[in-house]
């Protein structure tokens, strides 16, 4: 009874708890030295960058930092009409700063995101300047160009004054902050991104299941084929992982072209006409079959690791038991499998949703996807902001799909081997 | 109705995997209707190869088989109606006890009450009521094992097909099992074959015993019969412990033969061997050579002890003997046998109808 309560001593009268801590703390520290290499690389390279996007697609300093003294003119306008003088000679005295600083086209490219319009009046206010009078501002930065005197474009600027924004975000969806303030759609031929979002998942959604009807069968073979033609089969199923994914790319866009082998094919055997050769590529069609090839093995590993577990006595259980191939296959091997098919899928969809490279050499216009709009805001562009914002909505998108996984199917049931 | 004599029936099965080697060769087997028939045999003796053939996961090279009179090779394994127990159980490990259970009824469209009534009656058999719910993964290996089992009973099949289902258990549980199949076989009188490479078990519960080596059965027959009277060396060997002399024959007559060993001659009971000259191993039951024989013995002579091992119930002693330095002797623990002791000579003696002369290994 008492020694339930009773402390535990060890022989050299030291608490036994304090002493398990003491010799186990040796050991905690060699694990975390082992980790900590790993753990380092990771922060480096995982955790701040994305800390460091997630910061920078609502991130709105520039123009805050650009013209301070507007900003602080602007708290007492109401937006209504023009502003008054007060701000216009707020606006000229940060706007000669930058000036000076040469910071102007900076300044006109950021407010250009904000309304189109705004480079050449800039460029032209930066022109008339320097000619500028001191005192009634208003008067002659109006002077300069019809827009300067125009509401709207005070109240484009008016709106980037808070430091941080979310209009990136709503970029991303084809949607912005209108005049009155609202959150509204872009004119219907102006949604680009909704077409690229919407497409993307259908790629993806595709592509996963054409993977999985292909490498179902692949994987179940490889499962149940004797070991020395499995082994064969299985560098055939690996060989494309070895391969650059260029190449691979490459050498779709060399059978799909017009002028291609798989055309040379089908006119060869009569299938079309030789001047009515089908486009296979730069549109969906390559994009769907270069990335169903590409990210086959992802789909038939997780499902073979899986099968491969699968007693083959199942089968013949089911079968003994009276059920035809069909039923057992369908009641007993099949739903042993779906560990392995959620793996599968999972890691395909995924995949899928974040392709770049393959997309954009053979997707052609109607064959993009969102990562390519990504990629063309980081390189052409340059609006970091905004590519770091749809990346942002790309990962929770994944996320989201993560999650309705785990509701759906559990991520217990994922076995990756 | 009189039970089928040939409710089974191999009839000049082959079977060959690659086209070079037979690993079942000419079989002839019939089996009752009723009866538990047991293949034993050492591993790659073509047992398996039989009982898949029979299941339908193999079919024989050549020969055909016959369920109750009907050539069965071309009909596919679930239409054979044969239940079968596998090696690994092979229980569906997503499926509950009970669903487990009604697979082999719901393939048949066995309405759900009556389907519940006989998953009930199979659960008791193997005293698994309460189990219903479980998952396989849920249950020890011996519950697991009933549940194939119950599995394997629950459509009430003709025949139940068992390969190896106890080679998992632990030792304890095995012998409980094998126990309980007997006990099963029994109360509803379904045709059992078994597999297996333990002879225990195979003598434990069998009607009769096939003893398969090289793809041939070397004997069909009752255990007693297959212990007591094995028909050739193989047999000897293979089942129970055995003592052999290999020699010569020098004299048959009057249904004994006198076989010249290198140092010696003994008297045998001759069952494959015909006349003199012939090579012969005779083999003999360590229970069957009595230390201090009686005078009516036929063989007896001395031989020394070299190793004595107790065993608690009996001792097992082995002696060099007529040039035979591995001649075991099993001894009952009794205060009569303690004069038994290392090094000491020993007098051993053994009737001429226990010692059996075969064919030479």
């Amino acid at each position: 009874m008492s020694s339930e309560t009773k402390q535990i001593l060890t022989t050299d009268g030291i608490p036994l708890e304090v002493s398990l801590k003491k010799a186990e703390k040796k050991n905690k520290i060699k694990a975390f030295l082992l980790v900590a290499p790993l753990l380092f690389f990771l922060i480096i390279t995982y955790v701040f960058p994305i800390g460091d996007m997630l910061f920078r697609s609502v991130d709105d300093k520039m123009v805050t930092q650009m013209l301070p003294k507007t900003f602080k003119a602007m708290e007492n306008w109401d937006g209504q009409e023009l502003p008054d003088e007060e701000v216009f000679a707020a606006f000229h005295e940060d706007f000669i700063k930058l000036v000076e600083e040469k910071r102007e086209g900076k300044l006109s490219t950021q407010l250009n995101y904000t309304k189109n319009g705004f480079k050449s009046i800039i460029k032209k206010l930066r022109r008339a300047s320097k000619k500028f009078e001191e005192g009634n501002y208003k008067e002659q930065i109006m002077s300069v160009h019809k827009r300067w005197a125009d509401v709207e474009y005070w109240r484009a600027i008016q709106r980037r004054a808070p430091e941080f924004t979310g209009q990136k975000y709503l970029k991303g969806m084809d949607m912005y902050v209108n005049e009155e303030g609202k959150i509204v759609s872009v004119e219907e031929d102006r949604r680009i991104h909704r077409v690229l979002w919407l497409r993307t998942l259908e790629i993806a959604f595709f592509v996963t299941v054409f993977c999985f009807l292909m490498a179902y069968p692949i994987a179940h073979l490889l499962a149940t084929l004797p070991m020395k033609y499995s082994n064969l089969l299985m560098i055939c199923v690996l060989l494309p992982f070895w391969t650059s994914l260029l190449v691979r790319t490459a050498s779709w866009m060399i059978l799909l072209q017009q002028q291609g082998i798989v055309n040379d094919f089908f006119v060869g055997i009569g299938l079309v006409a030789d001047d009515n050769r089908p486009e296979m590529m730069y549109n969906k069609t390559g994009s769907y079959v270069a990335m169903t090839q590409i990210l086959l093995p992802f789909m038939v590993l997780p499902l073979y690791s899986v099968m491969k577990t699968i007693s083959p006595s199942l089968m013949r259980a089911g079968k003994s038991l009276g059920g035809t191939p069909f039923i057992a296959f369908w009641k007993v091997y099949f739903p042993l499998t779906i560990p392995g098919i959620g793996a599968g899928c999972l890691l395909v969809f995924i995949l899928a949703i974040g392709y770049y490279i393959t997309p954009a050499l053979v997707g052609g216009a109607s064959g993009t996807l969102i990562s390519n709009q990504i990629a063309f805001h980081m390189k052409s562009t340059l609006d970091w902001s905004f590519a770091s914002a749809m990346g942002l909505m790309l990962l929770s998108g994944v996320l989201v799909i993560y999650w309705l996984y785990n509701k759906i199917v559990g991520i217990d049931n994922i076995k990756l081997g | 109705m009189a039970l089928k004599k040939d409710f089974v029936k191999f009839d000049k099965v082959d079977k060959s995997y690659d086209g070079k080697v037979l690993v079942v060769k000419d079989l002839q087997l019939d089996i009752e209707e009723g009866e538990f028939v047991t293949m034993l045999g050492p591993s790659g003796s073509g047992k398996t190869t039989c009982l898949m053939m029979l299941a339908g996961f193999e079919t024989p090279t050549n020969g055909e088989i016959y369920l109750d009179g009907k050539a069965i090779s071309s009909i596919p394994p679930h239409k054979r109606g044969i239940g079968m127990v596998f090696q690994n159980y092979a229980l569906f490990p997503h499926m509950t006890v009970y669903e487990n259970l009604a697979f082999p009824l719901r393939v048949r469209k066995i309405p759900k009450d009556e389907a519940d009534k006989k998953i009930d009656k199979a659960l008791s058999m193997v005293s698994l009521q309460g189990f219903a719910q479980r998952m396989p993964g849920q249950l020890s290996g011996g519950q697991q094992q009933r549940v194939a089992v119950a599995r394997s009973l629950v459509f009430d099949p003709q025949l139940v097909l068992m390969d190896e289902p106890l080679g998992a258990l632990d030792k304890n549980l095995r012998e409980s099992m094998q126990y309980e199949i007997k006990h099963i076989h029994e109360s509803i009188g379904v045709t059992v074959v078994y597999v297996t490479h333990d002879q225990s078990e195979a003598l434990t519960m069998s009607n009769r015993i096939a003893v398969f080596n090289d793809g041939k059965v070397q004997q069909l027959s009752s255990p007693d019969e297959l212990y007591e009277k094995p028909v050739n060396s193989f047999v000897a060997e293979f089942i129970g412990e055995n003592n052999t002399f290999a020699g010569e024959i020098s004299d048959v007559s009057g249904g004994k033969c006198k076989v010249k060993l290198s140092n010696a001659e003994i008297l045998a009971n001759p069952i494959s061997v015909k006349g003199k000259g012939e090579r012969t191993t005779v083999s003999l039951r360590p229970e069957r050579a009595l230390i201090n024989p009686s005078d009516k013995m036929d063989n007896i002579h001395t031989g020394k002890i070299e190793e004595v091992i107790y065993h608690g119930d009996h001792t097992r002693v082995r002696i060099n003997l007529l040039g035979n330095p591995e001649f075991i002797l099993k001894v009952p623990n009794s205060s009569a046998n303690l004069d038994i002791k290392l090094g000491n000579d020993i007098k051993i003696g053994w009737n001429s109808d226990d010692a059996r002369a075969l064919d030479p290994k």
